[in-house]
């Protein structure tokens, strides 16, 4: 039976690590490497290593970075930020990424999408859609939050499986940081309209909201950052909770 | 030490292979270079992307025909994920290709039989061993978890070629061998553990 994933994510910029609120604010919480060394000890399922300045920026992926941390990383690694070609995505292949995240250039290229999936296939090109509430809807932004797009959520997940993604990895500006729990509602909405797995992130304070995002919001994974990053909970003791709650997980 | 040659056909990450097998025991090279193959004791094909692009990469290499003359000659290889697609026959993955044909069978998308199943199929799954005695299971104990992350499968022609199998989509075929070549359809380089144990079976053929 496929296993329930549970994923750290570690946000890179600058020098290290960081974690804000509502993608604001961020706080530094330690080297990238040394997390990875960790994660990798406790066996947990998947990383998500995300350059959250890069697309900022207009710079590409720190390939040399990549290879670093992902010779460390015996685990599987998606990894994004400032990815805006296709030879973006075969560089960061060839160093070590298993899955690469494409957010912000996809509005501007699509055929980024379609391109790197002909050239490497669906299952390792991910779609970052990073969303807002705005009254009593949602809108889609890019540019680390910076920017709003015309996409409702749904429509927009849509169309980057139609254009070959084959993961989504879908964020909750509003609930980042906060551990308040998951957009349920627009996780449900987003898990519904597409048939490729979607990762909920942003919201993550306890065990019991992975499980109601799971639950209630269809989600097939859930990523989470301050949860590990600024309290004593561990992705095992996730998986244990989780595994209680009636879901098979790996331990 | 046996020494591995991991073939590089320009397409996929081979540095965490390379460092699974050095920690597994081995001692690998990577090489695009078919006359190279000469030099191991055992052929890793690895393989992350689309089926049609990675046959074309072999033959612009030449590496085709060096695979199958080095698997004639007895020779143990492994493919990965889609390096296990490529030992079969055809794939159907973005129009027909044909592959290597060591291993008589097609490469099929999952969910073909219906069911509710997301795909690709990516996460940790349990592999059931059918064919427990397999070298490469050794050890291993039946319903371990190792990670996948594909859209296609390979269906063996012949049943007696499928070593494991997993509960997706139906049910597909995660482990195939015929003679001295052996795929598995799941990254035992990313499979911490599990994977390092199957690693180690390989090596020590």
């Amino acid at each position: 039976m496929l296993k329930t994933r549970i994923l750290p994510t570690l946000l890179f910029k600058d020098n290290g690590l960081v974690k804000g609120k509502q993608f604001q604010s961020d706080r530094p919480v330690g080297s990238a490497l040394q997390a990875i060394k960790v994660y990798n000890r406790r066996e947990v399922d998947e990383l998500i290593f995300l350059d959250v300045n890069a697309s900022l920026q207009g710079r590409p992926p720190d390939f040399e970075q990549i290879d670093e941390l992902a010779d460390e990383c015996f685990m599987p690694m998606t990894v994004g930020g400032g990815v805006s070609q296709v030879e973006h995505i075969r560089g960061l292949l060839a160093v070590g990424a298993d899955k690469i995240c494409i957010g912000s250039a996809a509005f501007s290229d699509p055929g980024l999408i379609s391109e790197g999936a002909r050239m490497y296939g669906r299952q390792c090109i991910v779609a970052a859609i990073d969303v807002r509430r705005e009254g009593g809807d949602w809108r889609v932004y890019s540019h680390c939050g910076t920017r709003p797009t015309e996409y409702e959520p749904a429509a927009w997940a849509r169309e980057v499986e139609r254009l070959g993604v084959g993961e989504i990895v879908l964020t909750s500006i509003d609930r980042d940081g906060t551990m308040s729990g998951y957009d349920i509602e627009i996780t449900k909405r987003v898990a519904a309209a597409v048939s490729v797995p979607v990762i909920a992130s942003g919201g993550a304070g306890q065990f019991a909201h992975m499980v109601e995002v799971l639950k209630l919001g269809g989600a097939s994974a859930v990523a989470a950052a301050s949860i590990f990053h600024f309290t004593e909970m561990t992705p095992r003791e996730a998986k244990l909770y989780l595994r209680d709650s009636g879901f098979a997980m790996r331990l | 030490m046996p020494r591995v040659a991991i073939i590089d056909y320009g397409l996929c990450n081979l540095d965490s292979i390379r460092r699974a097998v050095e920690m597994c025991g081995g001692d690998p090279f990577v090489t695009d270079e078919p006359d190279r193959l000469d030099e191991a004791n055992l052929l890793i094909l690895p393989g992350v992307g689309a089926f049609g692009v990675a046959m074309e990469n072999l033959k612009a290499h030449g590496m085709d025909q060096a695979i199958r003359e080095q698997v004639a000659s007895g020779i143990p290889m492994l493919g990965i994920c889609l390096g296990m697609q490529l030992l079969a026959s055809h794939s159907c993955e973005g129009g027909r290709h044909a592959g290597l044909d060591l291993i008589p069978g097609d490469v099929v998308l999952l969910n073909e039989r219906g069911g509710n199943d997301r795909v690709p199929h990516i996460g940790w799954n349990s592999v059931r061993c059918d064919q427990a005695d397999d070298p490469l299971l050794g050890g291993l104990t039946d319903e371990t978890d190792f990670y996948f992350v594909h859209s296609y499968h390979v269906a063996c022609k012949d049943s007696g070629n499928a070593i494991a199998s997993t509960p997706y989509c139906g049910g597909f075929t995660s482990v195939i061998r015929r003679d001295n070549v052996a795929g598995t359809q799941f990254h035992p380089e990313k499979s911490q553990r599990a994977g390092f144990h199957l690693l180690t079976n390989f090596l020590e053929q």
